[in-house]
């Protein structure tokens, strides 16, 4: 066989591919949000529900001593139920702060549900397409997500807030 | 007892290939001009052999036989008798001993049946055939062996998943097993053809009818794959570009592009290289696509339980495949030159390949690209419809147009004047994209692109059709079929995504929801107790507005016993013009439930479109002995 370009090329493409494939055999495709615990929020920006000139972005975060970030729908019932945790969190700690991320919501929908049940938030963000909750690893609503001041993930609650999780968020604050 | 049977079975046709290679092999050597007896005896075996393990199998499903492991974790007592059958091939092991007969049941057939060509090239073709069954036999009863057996014996088994208890998905793998595997053939056949000099013409007829088959079952397959998820996963979509699916859609690119230049290599008995290539990348797709599939490397609703030895073995064994095959074509490659005149027939027929090579090099890419960046970046991210969308959708366009004329253009050079029936028909295919736009409604630029290039196909086929029953020629008509076929659906699936309507929403038992001229009424909750589910069943009244039309829609959630498992059952109203579709799952701790209604536009005319395109294939099965 006489060796020419195309030759090598087509080679050579084929061993890279192969090895990608056996690269990707060692993978762990188990993708476990709970590991991000201890792991460094990545840079994030998110503009406030209704006021597009309002942001707030990763550099925010560090100015609270804590931040709950929470992520919720109208169209969520066990945001529901969880949401008066985080009206009593709100009334009785100072020293956190809590962001709600509306999660592909409509406007109107998540207004009305903060006028009925009352409004816990220090900022609410939009995420009408919900991209900015997955950067975050998030693959379900309700989740939250206690980040301290080096935006350190220090705990993350997956599934509606219970009286058990709230006293451990306030064990954590201490 | 039925795991040793099914062993020595599986073991007495790992010899039969050793011995039909060995015998063959001898045999190329001899100067007689036919096969020995003896290699169709030993083949006569093996493939009894095989069907007999299969059967084995099958058996033990059927008798719940759970000594076997592999039908103690996918069977149950309680399940229906055809999903138990079913349940033989709704597994890794279970569908790696199927592929194993597919393998033997072709590399006989073609033997038998191609007894007019060459000696030394059907021989070939039996030992790279041998080659390739033994490599998964090794894999079968190395790594997934259906046979395996379990002591104590367990009184009960695991049960299979719900959602594969449907009538579309218990024939779904077995169809695209055949055209998968089928593949594997024209494979052997391809590499044979190359070492015996066996090329041109010949080769082409050697190779017809198989390439046809396999292509009619990978059609067939990868529609009722769609059907299912479409009346099963209750997301109300039918085409998702899910990897799984974009899986099975490459080699479908590949045999299609296939299928047609071998038209150009049997009449003009050129591109014979470009047809080996094509031979060459059909099964080397489909066994890449069932090692991304089967190792977990790609996660998507067709996750067999992942084992990464598993995949290590199939790679392996691709490298093997795909390294031979390159050394094997660059030894024998000589240069051929190619002498096309622009207005034949070969032409539009190669441009149809380039064509599936762009669609295809799109779906590998938007396949791949993943995978290499969580490999060599260790980022995730995945590429779905929006890319898929852009990339392919535009070119569809051309596409069809070519579609529609390529065919009337004769072989070598054309002097046909069809310049004003392209004209008119064009004009009439704006005309009537032009009417749906201004009475039903607006889109895009594109999409109006889209329509007047299927009308205009649809608007040519006819025209076809309607000159076959003028003059009879029978060639002419399978191909018209399948491209009508092709032009419908794209029209259909235009119209269904133009003027669908879908709205979520929560309901609870006694509310009503309003949407644009419907009314959907929620009336009552029922519960059924089923052989090895419970259900429970909403009762939903739809009434339109306009017309005063009312129908009952009654969307199932059902809790599967064995093994425990939710499954929501989509209510479906088929009618000419549109389905409704409606699911509804529960929300916990609440009265509530979350509604999806859809009103999706000519769902029952996509399906008949797509079948068309494998009736076409099939009638030229059958039309095939008439026309000789």
């Amino acid at each position: 066989m006489k060796i020419s370009i195309p030759k090598i090329i087509i080679f050579s493409f084929t061993i890279f591919l192969l090895s990608v494939f056996w690269l990707g055999l060692k993978i762990n495709h188990n993708y476990d949000t709970k590991s991000l615990v201890g792991s460094k929020i990545s840079k994030f920006y998110v503009t406030e529900i209704n006021n597009e000139n309002q942001y707030i972005s990763e550099e925010d975060l560090k100015k609270n001593k804590y931040t709950l970030i929470n992520f919720f729908a109208s169209w969520c019932s066990p945001c529901r139920v969880e949401h008066r945790y985080l009206m009593s969190l709100s009334n009785q700690n100072k020293e956190i702060k809590i962001i709600g991320i509306n999660f592909k919501d409509k406007k109107i929908n998540a207004n009305n549900f903060l006028k009925d049940l009352g409004n816990p938030y220090d900022f609410v963000g939009e995420d009408t397409d919900g991209k900015i909750s997955i950067s975050f690893g998030i693959y379900g609503i309700p989740e939250s997500i206690l980040v301290n001041n080096e935006l350190i993930v220090i705990k993350k609650i997956i599934g509606p807030i219970n009286q058990v999780q709230f006293n451990d968020i306030l064990k954590s604050i201490q | 007892m039925l795991s040793n049977i099914g062993i020595s079975l599986v073991v007495l046709v790992l010899i039969l290939s050793f011995l039909i290679i060995y015998t063959a092999s001898l045999d190329l050597k001899t100067s007689n001009k036919v096969i020995k007896k003896n290699i169709y005896k030993l083949s006569l075996f093996q493939i009894t052999f095989t069907v007999l393990s299969f059967f084995t199998l099958i058996i033990g499903f059927i008798n719940s036989d759970f000594s076997l492991i592999n039908v103690y974790e996918n069977s149950h007592t309680a399940k229906p008798f055809f999903y138990k059958i079913a349940g033989t091939w709704g597994n890794h092991e279970g569908s790696l001993l199927l592929w194993v007969n597919i393998l033997v049941i072709f590399s006989y057939l073609f033997l038998v049946f191609n007894h007019k060509h060459d000696k030394k090239f059907r021989l070939y073709t039996l030992i790279f055939q041998n080659i390739l069954i033994l490599g998964f036999l090794f894999f079968l009863l190395l790594n997934s062996n259906p046979f395996n057996s379990i002591y104590p014996i367990p009184l009960e088994g695991l049960g299979l998943n719900p959602i594969l208890q449907d009538p579309a998905l218990a024939i779904h793998p077995p169809l695209l097993y055949v055209g998968f595997v089928g593949c594997s053939i024209y494979f052997s056949a391809a590499l044979a053809s190359l070492l015996s000099d066996y090329g041109g013409r010949l080769f082409a007829q050697s190779i017809k009818i198989w390439v046809k088959i396999s292509w009619v079952f990978q059609t067939l397959g990868i529609i009722v794959g769609s059907i299912w998820a479409y009346y099963e996963l209750g997301w109300g979509g039918f085409w998702f570009w899910d990897p799984v699916e974009n899986a099975s859609l490459l080699p479908w690119f590949a045999i299609t592009a296939l299928m047609h230049s071998l038209i150009v290599l049997e009449k003009r008995n050129t591109l014979y290289h470009w047809v080996i290539i094509l031979c060459l990348s059909t099964f080397t797709l489909s066994v890449t696509g069932t090692f991304l599939v089967r190792s977990g490397i790609l996660n998507s609703v067709h996750t067999f339980a992942s084992d990464p030895s598993r995949g290590i073995y199939i790679l392996l064994f691709l490298s093997f495949m795909i390294f031979s095959a390159l050394t094997i074509f660059f030894l024998k490659h000589k240069k051929e030159t190619y002498n096309f005149n622009l207005r034949s027939r070969e032409t539009f027929i190669l441009s149809n390949n380039w064509f599936m090579a762009f669609f295809l090099v799109t779906v590998l890419i938007g396949m791949l690209y993943p995978i290499f960046l969580d490999v060599l970046t260790d980022e995730k991210i995945s590429v779905g419809p929006p890319f898929f969308n852009i990339v392919i959708i535009p070119l569809v366009v051309p596409f069809m147009v070519l579609m529609a004329i390529g065919p009337k253009f004769g072989w070598i050079k054309s002097q046909k004047k069809i310049y004003n029936r392209i004209l008119l028909l064009a004009l009439n295919a704006i005309v009537i994209n032009l009417l749906i736009f201004y009475f039903f409604g607006k889109y895009s630029l594109l999409s109006n692109l889209i329509f007047i290039a299927a009308i205009f196909l649809i608007l040519y086929s006819i025209l076809d059709i309607k000159k076959f029953f003028n003059n009879k020629n029978k060639t002419e008509l399978p191909r018209i079929i399948s491209h009508l076929g092709f032009g419908l659906l794209v029209f259909f699936i235009g119209l269904n995504h133009q003027f669908s309507l879908e709205e979520d929403f929560n309901l609870k038992v006694g509310e009503i929801k309003k949407i644009n001229n419907y009314k959907i009424n929620f009336e009552e909750i029922k519960i059924k107790e089923s052989k090895n589910y419970k259900a429970v069943i909403g009762n939903f009244k739809l009434t339109n507005f306009d017309n005063n039309f009312v129908q009952y829609l009654n969307p199932e959630i059902r809790i599967y016993s064995n093994p425990e498992t939710l499954t929501y059952e989509a209510a479906i109203k088929t009618k000419i013009t549109s389905d409704f579709y409606l699911t509804m799952s529960n929300v916990s701790r609440s009265d509530y439930y979350n509604i999806k209604f859809q009103k999706k536009q000519f769902m029952i005319w996509i399906w008949i479109s797509a079948l068309m395109i494998a009736l076409g294939g099939f009638m030229q099965l059958i039309l095939k002995k008439n026309e000789d």
